[in-house]
């Protein structure tokens, strides 16, 4: 197995043949991936192991590797919301309106209260479902698979409501430039109400079944623990380094589409290990919903959905037919001809994992010089051969997935 | 021994047989459906009412797969494996009381394969065989997951035999026999022996879970970590015989349960019945009972399975001999001394 994927020459190899216990026991190679039910997505993972303890590791990426960076430097700006949505496909909407800021930052567009408020509300459920998925499956990862299907049919509703507001559901390619393609249906804020009513209380029973259960606090508690020093050394953002115990969260220190407005707490653990990461995600799911609601309490009154730029904005079809204007803004949007400045800028967003940041160089064309998505999966990925060090076997899965390492991003 | 004897016992036999591979086939039914009823769906509703022809569907799709087997050295020990857990299963149930005697055709017809003076031994003997079928699947498979799951099986099985052993050895001082059928008289009337040897139960329950592999003891084929464990490399009805014969090991640990603890055939009034409606129909009764509580232990198998995490290794370990070992010691210690309380107080001079 392992023999047909390593070289004999391999480090690992060496190191086993060099290697005489005492006692006879040898070193063994263990393949954990490419294809394995663990690693969510496709990495792989060579470890070298004592029995059951793994002693070093060895992670392999670029599996899924689609080179959306170079592919973003060939193609309008508009079209590049398709390749965000695959990167985290957990959260896309977040991935949307990341790139939709950076651009809008980029070409200095106010985008009206109302848009601000909506995007709060789309970026907020998808950070729910990011984390649904997340915790649910550290629970399957453990063994636990109720939770997992319990909460999954909220993830189908946030993916209804997603669906009555851009039409798809996993893949979003919500928003436009300077806000929505249309304006949110009734039925979507008739979903939504039912969701946050709904909701709780399956989010406070799957809560119940894990946080106080003996055996998930002997699986998870002190397992892969990360020092705050070393995790800001990695560069961890988001809830594995509020896990940590550092608060660093973009919505607080850099606020965006109106964050400051709302109320929020960042909950914080102190450990960094699996278990805190387990409960800052269950903590962040309830400040989501508070802020949803809030949003949807301070919602302005009146229908804007998008900001007034014609030149960034299609113009209704019927208008595209009967105005000149209307055509001529058409045709220069659809063939990417919009007026960008030269520029270098950095816009960043609290993704469902972390600091999902954009990283964009113009140079007056119709498409980027440059794009780098800062991807904080790929950061995560790296302190994770440091992290399952002297771990065993079944604690690096549990330490996988509390990551939330997603194949997606981590390759992009 | 007469042809009438051996046709009788061949009856049982089959009878038998036949009703533990029923009950460990419907067993995955109801696994499906308790899954479902606990996660909020529907489970399994095509094939059949309530999807009850399931089961049947299954095992026809297992017959009709490829059977892949790996590029091993061990042909043999690979399709031997499976063949060992099976037959290992579906042997425990040959001494299990099923009900009391029956007056039929002027004999007196028992209802068990076989009443041996040793039923407890047998059963746990059986059972420590069973292993060898995971054990020896798992390394023929020349899989490291594969390997990695069978040693996980038979350490698990070695550690937790010896506490499942002790537990049983306070219950044994008590009703003094071995013969399965002998305990289940001395339960009858409510005196059954959960009420004496509450601690004892509950040991021998938590070894019945390991024993059987199931959650929280699964880590022999925990699928997140170990793919499929020590059936990793197995398909078609090999991989079938082994997921079969956890159900049939969780159907007998239910029955063994049911009779070591739980009154076996045994039902409050039983007397009664037998006074007033006749030996034959009190003893369908208690196989009726006999069956409703092996099938209470059988949801109690599932709900645990589909409630709660898995252990680690080393947690597994801690477990079975640093706290179930040590407390079924306790346990006999604390028999012993109620058992002999007379001889005590006499010594003592009191």
């Amino acid at each position: 197995m392992s023999e047909l994927l390593l070289p004999p020459e391999h480090r690992y190899a060496k190191i086993i043949q060099e290697l005489h216990n005492e006692d006879g026991s040898e070193l063994s190679i263990l393949n954990l991936g490419p294809t394995h039910p663990a690693t969510h997505g496709i990495f792989q993972n060579i470890l070298l192991m004592d029995g059951e303890k793994i002693l070093e590791a060895e992670p392999t990426i670029g599996y899924i590797h689609r080179a959306f960076e170079k592919i973003a430097e060939n193609r309008p700006f508009y079209q590049i919301t398709p390749l965000t949505d695959r990167m985290n496909y957990c959260s896309s909407p977040i991935n949307n309106m990341g790139w939709w800021m950076t651009m809008e930052k980029l070409l200095d567009i106010e985008v009206p209260k109302r848009a601000q408020y909506l995007r709060v509300i789309a970026m907020e459920l998808a950070r729910i479902t990011d984390h649904i998925i997340c915790n649910s499956i550290l629970g399957v990862d453990t063994g636990a698979y109720t939770g997992f299907l319990y909460v999954f049919q909220f993830r189908e509703k946030v993916y209804e409501i997603y669906e009555e507001i851009c039409g798809a559901r996993l893949t979003t390619n919500m928003g436009r430039l300077g806000g929505f393609e249309r304006d949110w249906s009734p039925k979507a804020f008739e979903l939504l109400e039912v969701f946050l009513k709904d909701f709780p209380v399956a989010w406070k029973e799957f809560e119940n079944l894990f946080e106080r259960n003996r055996i998930f606090i002997d699986r998870t508690v002190n397992v892969g623990p990360i020092t705050a020093e070393m995790a800001m050394a990695y560069g961890f953002t988001g809830p594995n380094l509020r896990a940590a115990g550092v608060d660093y969260d973009v919505r607080v220190a850099h606020p965006y589409s109106s964050y400051e407005d709302f109320e929020f707490i960042v909950p914080v653990g102190k450990s960094g290990d699996t278990y805190d990461r387990f409960c800052v995600r269950n903590a962040e799911v309830w400040e989501s919903l508070s802020i949803i609601r809030q949003a949807l309490d301070k919602m302005p009154e009146g229908n804007v959905f998008h900001a007034d730029v014609p030149e960034y904005y299609l113009p209704p079809k019927e208008d595209v037919y009967t105005d000149m204007e209307s055509l001529i803004y058409h045709f220069k949007i659809v063939m990417g001809e919009i007026p960008v400045p030269v520029a270098e800028i950095y816009h960043a967003v609290e993704g469902g994992n972390g600091e999902l940041g954009f990283y964009l160089v113009t140079d007056g064309s119709r498409t980027p010089y440059r794009l780098h998505f800062r991807r904080p999966c790929f950061i995560y990925y790296q302190a994770y051969p440091e992290m399952i060090k002297g771990a065993m076997l079944s604690d690096a899965i549990v330490i996988l997935s509390s990551l939330n390492v997603i194949a997606g991003e981590l390759d992009a | 021994m007469d042809s009438t004897f051996i046709i009788e016992k061949s009856v049982v036999i089959l009878v038998v047989f036949g009703i533990t591979m029923l009950m460990a086939m419907y067993s995955t039914w109801a696994e499906r459906k308790v899954a479902a009823y606990l996660q909020d769906r529907v489970g399994p509703n095509r094939a059949g009412w309530g999807g009850l022809f399931q089961p049947l569907a299954d095992g026809l799709k297992l017959f009709a797969k490829e059977e892949f087997s790996p590029n091993t050295p061990n042909q043999f020990l690979f399709k031997v494996g499976p063949g060992i857990a099976m037959a290992t299963a579906l042997m425990t149930s040959a001494v299990i009381p099923w009900g009391d005697r029956f007056h039929l055709f002027g004999r007196d017809i028992l209802l068990q394969a076989t009443d041996i003076n040793v039923g407890i031994l047998y059963i746990i003997g059986i059972v420590s065989i069973g292993v060898y079928g995971i054990m020896i699947g798992g390394w023929a498979s020349n899989n490291k997951f594969s390997l990695i799951g069978a040693v996980r099986a038979s350490s698990q099985m070695v550690s937790y035999e010896v506490a499942m052993g002790l537990s049983i050895v306070a219950l044994l001082m008590m009703t003094g026999t071995l013969s399965l059928k002998e305990i289940t008289v001395q339960q009858s009337g409510m005196n059954w022996n959960v009420f004496y040897q509450p601690i004892s139960f509950l040991i021998f329950l938590i070894c019945a879970f390991a024993e059987t592999n199931r959650t929280p003891f699964d880590l022999a084929e925990c699928e997140t970590e170990l793919i499929g464990g020590y059936h990793t490399e197995y398909s078609s009805m090999r991989m079938g015989f082994y997921l079969f014969a956890e159900y049939a090991n969780m159907f007998v640990s239910s029955t063994v349960l049911a009779v070591l603890f739980f009154g076996g055939y045994n039902y409050p009034g039983m007397s009664w019945v037998v006074e007033n409606w006749g030996v034959n129909f009190a003893n369908v009764l208690g196989i009726g009972a006999l069956f409703i509580k092996l099938c209470g232990f059988i949801f109690f198998f599932m709900w645990v399975r589909w409630t709660i995490p898995r252990f680690r290794y080393d947690q597994l370990m801690h477990l079975g001999w640093r706290i179930l070992i040590p407390l079924s010691i306790i346990n006999i210690m604390i028999t012993g001394v109620v058992l002999l309380r007379g001889e005590i107080f006499a010594y003592l001079g009191l």
